[in-house]
Parts: C-alpha cells; sequence; structure tokens
C-alpha cells in the first residue's frame, strides 16, 4: 500500500491478489486485480493451481480406463463430462448404444443438470449474503445424489457411462432409511414415502415436488431487493461479446441467444423430448440467474418424460458387441469365448480405428467436448478437453473491469467456475 | 397507480417477509437432518467404498492371481505378486497390495474379477494413522472379506441381475 502513494501525496492504482485461498474463489483461482480504490481497472485470471494432467493422462490409458477421470473434471456435473467422452469413443468405433442406454443418459443428463445448477445456486447465493438458499439447495442435492449412488455406487464420481451404453441397468428397488432411535414409526414412513416403488418412481416423485422447490428459491431471491441489489445491471456481456468471447450455455442464452446443443445439434435423446431453451434479454448476473432457474424447472420436465418411457421400455443397456463391452458376468462363467472376450477386453481394451473426432455436450455450464485423435491403437493419440470454464474465465476482464471489488464475487458466481474443468 | 402500489410494496418490504416466511414455516418442519455418528443415509446395494478379498465357502481363497484387476485398474493401485503354493503347486498371489490413497474407487477391478474375488464393500468409513498404512495388503484384504462375508454377498445377490 505505501508504494501506491507517490511523493506528491496522491494515490495511484495498487495491485491486489484475490486467492489462490478465498472462500468466494470457489476452488483455487487466483485473480490479480489492478484497483483503483475499489473499482477494478484491470483483472487477470491466473489458472492452473488444480492442473492434473488429465488430457496427457488419457493418452496413456486404454479408452475406458479415463472414464472415471472425467468425472473428476468438472465434479459437480460429473456424467455430462463422461457423456462428451464416451461420445467421442463411439463416434469413432462407428457403435451406437441401445435406445435405452440412450435415455438413461438423456435422464441422468439432466439430474446432473440439477444438481450442477443447485450447487451454482447455492453458492452463488452464499457469497451474496444469503445462507438459507444454500442450505435448501443441498437437501435436493442429497436426493439427487442418492439417485447417482442407487445407480453407479457413488455419490459424485460415477463412471457409470461406458462407450456402447451405460454399466447396469436402473435398480428395481430403491435404498431405504433404515430405521433408529430418532427415526421410527410414522416419521420413518414419512421419510421413506418416495422410496416405497423403484428407482424410476423415486425420480418421478422427485420430479413433480421440484417444481415447488424452485418455487421457494425464487421466493428466496427472485424479488429480494438484496439479491437484485447484487445482480441487476452486473456484468452485462452483449450479445455480440459473448459470441466474440467464445461464451456457450447459460452464459451465452443470458444474453439472449437462444443456443443449446440439445436443441441445435440434438445427441442422446434429445430430439424426442420436449422442453423450452429459456433466454434472458439483458445479459446481466440476474437474467443468467433467471435463465439457469428456468433450466432447472425444463429438466423436470425431461426427467419426467425420460422416466415415463423407461418404465414403459425395458431392454438392453448395453451393445452385444464383446470388442468394445464385455459379455455377461454369468456367460462369462460357462462360455469359452466369452472369457476370452472378458480377458482381452480387461488387459488391452479395445483398439480404435484411426481417425479424429470432436464430441460435444450440453454440459450445465455451456458446451463440454472432447477432442480425440486416434492412431488406430487401444490408447488415444490426443485427447483435447473443451472446457465452458475455461473460456469464461478468460474474458473476466472484459466482463468485469470497471465493476466494484464486491462485483468481483457475484461475477465468479455467475460464471458458475469449477477448477476440475478449467485447469484438468 | 402501478406506480404506487410499487412504491407500498417496497415500503413495506413485502418480498423480504415472503421470503422470511418461507424460512419460518421449515422452522415447525420435521429435520431433514440425521444424527450422523448414530445413523447414517441408505447406503445402495452398489456401493463402491473399501475393498476386500473375498474366499469360497470353503474356506478356499477365491483369487487366483490372474492379474486382471491389476491390468484394469486406471489409477496402478494394485500390486500383485503370483507363485505357485507351496503346498500344492496352485497358481496364488504372494502379494496383493492396494495402495489406497491412489484408489479412485471406480470399481473396474470388481468388474473385472472373473472370480468374485476383490470386490468393493459398502464400507467408507475407516482412517488411517500413519504414513504406509494407505497401503493394504493381502491379510488384511482377506480379513476385511471374511468380517463382513454375509453383508457382500447378500448386495451381491441383490445386483446380481444386473451384472
Ligand atoms: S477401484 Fe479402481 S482405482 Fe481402485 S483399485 Fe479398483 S480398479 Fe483400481
Ligand atoms: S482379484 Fe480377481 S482379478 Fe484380481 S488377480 Fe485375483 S482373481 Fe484376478
Amino acid at each position: 500500500m505505501a508504494d501506491s502513494i507517490d511523493q506528491a501525496g496522491e494515490i495511484r492504482s495498487y495491485t491486489m491478489n484475490f486467492g489462490p485461498q478465498h472462500p468466494a474463489a470457489h476452488g483455487v483461482l487466483r485473480l490479480v486485480m489492478e484497483m483503483e480504490g475499489e473499482t477494478i481497472i484491470r483483472i487477470d485470471p491466473h489458472v492452473g493451481l488444480l492442473h492434473r494432467g488429465t488430457e496427457k493422462l488419457a493418452e496413456s490409458k486404454p479408452f475406458n480406463h479415463s472414464i472415471g477421470y472425467m468425472d473428476r473434471l468438472d465434479y459437480v456435473s460429473m456424467m455430462c463430462n463422461e457423456h462428451a467422452y464416451v461420445r467421442a469413443i463411439e463416434q469413432l468405433v462407428g457403435v451406437t448404444p441401445p435406445e435405452r442406454a440412450l435415455w438413461i443418459r438423456t435422464l441422468f443428463d439432466e439430474v446432473t443438470r440439477i444438481l450442477n445448477h443447485l450447487m451454482w445456486i447455492g453458492s452463488n447465493a452464499l457469497d451474496l449474503g444469503a445462507m438459507a438458499v444454500f442450505l435448501y439447495a443441498f437437501r435436493e442435492r442429497e436426493e439427487l445424489m442418492d439417485v447417482y449412488e442407487a445407480v453407479s455406487g457413488t455419490r459424485m464420481h460415477a463412471t457409470y457411462y461406458r462407450p456402447g451404453g451405460v454399466y447396469r441397468d436402473l435398480p428395481a428397488k430403491m435404498i431405504q432409511y433404515k430405521e433408529s432411535r430418532w427415526h421410527k414409526g410414522k416419521d420413518l414412513k414419512r421419510m421413506n414415502a418416495w422410496r416405497e416403488g423403484s428407482m424410476l418412481d423415486y425420480l418421478e416423485a422427485f420430479a413433480r415436488d421440484f417444481q415447488h422447490k424452485v418455487d421457494e428459491y425464487e421466493e428466496l431471491l427472485t424479488d429480494n431487493r438484496i439479491w437484485k441489489q447484487r445482480t441487476v445491471d452486473i456484468g452485462i456481456v452483449s450479445p455480440e461479446q459473448a459470441y466474440a468471447l467464445g461464451m456457450t450455455g447459460p452464459m451465452l442464452r443470458g444474453s439472449g441467444i437462444e443456443w443449446d446443443l440439445r436443441k441445435k445439434q440434438p445427441y442422446a435423446k434429445y430430439a424426442e423430448v420436449d422442453f423450452d431453451i429459456p433466454v434472458g434479454t439483458h445479459g446481466d448476473c440476474y437474467d443468467r440467474y433467471l435463465v439457469r432457474v428456468n433450466e432447472m424447472r425444463q429438466s423436470g420436465r425431461i426427467i419426467l418424460q425420460c422416466v415415463d418411457w423407461l418404465k414403459k421400455n425395458p431392454g438392453p443397456v448395453m451393445i452385444e458387441n464383446y470388442k468394445v463391452a464385455p459379455p455377461k458376468r454369468e456367460d462369462m462363467k460357462e462360455s469359452m469365448e466369452a472369457l476370452i472376450h472378458w480377458f482381452k477386453l480387461f488387459t488391452e481394451g479395445f483398439s480404435v480405428p484411426a481417425g479424429e473426432t470432436y464430441a460435444a455436450v450440453e454440459a450445465p455450464k455451456g458446451e463440454f467436448g472432447c477432442y480425440m485423435i486416434s492412431d488406430g491403437a487401444n490408447k488415444p493419440f490426443r485427447v483435447h478437453l473443451r472446457a465452458p470454464g475455461f473460456a469464461h474465465l478468460s474474458s473476466i476482464n472484459e466482463t468485469t473491469a470497471g465493476h466494484m471489488l464486491p462485483d468481483v464475487v457475484a461475477m465468479i458466481g455467475t460464471y458458475d467456475l469449477v477448477f476440475g474443468e478449467v485447469d484438468r | 397507480m402501478k406506480r404506487v402500489t410499487e412504491y407500498l410494496k417496497s415500503l413495506l418490504l413485502l418480498e423480504l417477509a415472503a421470503g422470511l416466511w418461507v424460512t419460518l414455516k421449515y422452522l415447525f418442519k420435521p429435520k431433514y437432518t440425521l444424527r450422523f455418528p448414530m445413523e447414517t443415509i441408505p447406503r445402495s446395494v452398489r456401493f463402491r467404498g473399501l475393498h476386500a478379498l473375498r474366499r469360497y465357502p470353503n474356506g478356499e481363497e477365491r483369487c487366483i492371481a490372474c492379474k486382471l484387476c491389476e491390468a484394469v485398474c486406471p489409477a496402478l493401485a494394485i500390486t500383485i505378486d503370483s507363485a505357485p503354493r507351496a503346498s500344492d503347486g496352485q497358481r496364488r498371489t504372494t502379494r496383493y497390495d492396494i495402495d489406497l490413497f491412489k484408489c479412485i474407487y471406480c470399481g473396474f477391478c470388481e468388474e473385472s474379477c472373473p472370480v468374485d474375488s476383490i470386490v468393493l464393500t459398502d464400507i467408507l468409513e475407516y482412517h488411517m494413522e500413519r504414513r504406509g498404512e494407505n497401503v493394504i495388503t493381502k491379510p488384511q484384504l482377506l480379513a476385511m472379506g471374511d468380517r463382513f462375508e454375509k453383508s457382500i454377498a447378500a448386495n451381491r445377490a441383490q445386483d446380481a441381475a444386473y451384472r
């Protein structure tokens, strides 16, 4: 501070560090800010503190081995990352998963979207001073994580999607709370009310109830004057700017551009479900908030449609191409050929024809893409991951310069940054 | 007229009161939280927690040292040495180490094992106190399997149709 006052006693701009250990930085973000009083002149993001070399790591492993590492990129939208990766492999190998698997993927992409947006609404509100939303959002997250756990066995890093389908079919029984000293009788029955039937029944009950939960979040925030003072007219991004800065997802839609890969380049079963793309008008933090809240409602709608289809149409969830997908466990124990496929697949994986491809999904944060080159081996020659957060963060100087210091926190929240994917 | 109502609404803090009403209602609703160490959230039969090595009902260890799990492990967390067993010359592991710090709990080892030997149990509450305890050895893994065989088998049976 001393250097910022020169001999004549005039105050010049000074440089300040924000993070990497700042509670509002959403991870290990370091911003170097040039400030004039409380106004920001220039802001310079420093990334790479969470760099784990996922892309390079993928080059040293058979294709399937890296699925688990995709979960750990954007660790609040796990299955969407897996989706982009397995789609890239599928495009190169030239296989199409069975229909049921595609519906399951659609369903879980939307579950993931809600998970992500709940995390976003909670942390964004918490950063701007509203504690209650965070607690309510995490309650719903908990319920969806139980769904993750029911299908994949983990609450976050699922490793559930596979080239050629998904690992296991949806369970017929939902996990239930057990009796304890504090929860028994009627109380236990209330807690298990949704969990009596299958996992799909549970999700249906959740999706119906969720719309009311979103109403509650809106009640707490949408008209709230403090929330509006912190978000309206903060970080305005014009449509032209949004294009030029490579924005995707809610950042782009908040500026009024109706672009959504689920509609424009449908993958999985998005062409067959009915939903709207919410768009903003003004391109400020408040509009992006409205867009995301609305997306949660749309995701609820899509979930209901997927549940409906999945209930009516049982079937296989994995292709029966033993060059790519392992045979059934039972077959492996009886048939010699299946056993050979089994050993071959689990030791050296499968070889992918030489070529290159790009597969993108509409992840909750924007376009998450996987560019993959194969030279015909059982490992990728090169994997590049296009993370939406990276493109967004690089625009922070354009959007935030000229604002006050507290607005940086609002901006980080509205970018919905997760450093797992920014730094990869 | 509209401006007057807007002004009155704003003056009376109506939107803040609506928000507070939401939170007030929750004050009287049943609590969502559990008393953790005494009661836990339900755990799926597919849960992927701490590893264990299983035995056949006759007490013979299942593992045949095929090393599939070692090959499939993306984190290179498993280390296996094998040799013919002294007593009957069967191929068995002499060393089976899993480094829990490297493991990413992906479940591939269980998925690949042709004899259902290595499994991921539904145990998630464990800790290490000293450096080196993160590497669990074959006797420890077998002991885990012996101790929890009942729940391991029950969970596998429930999920058998999907695997
Ligand atoms: S769970 Fe995955 S990372 Fe852990 S030991 Fe098994 S294969 Fe390796
Ligand atoms: S645990 Fe299973 S996969 Fe691993 S070496 Fe033993 S038999 Fe093979």
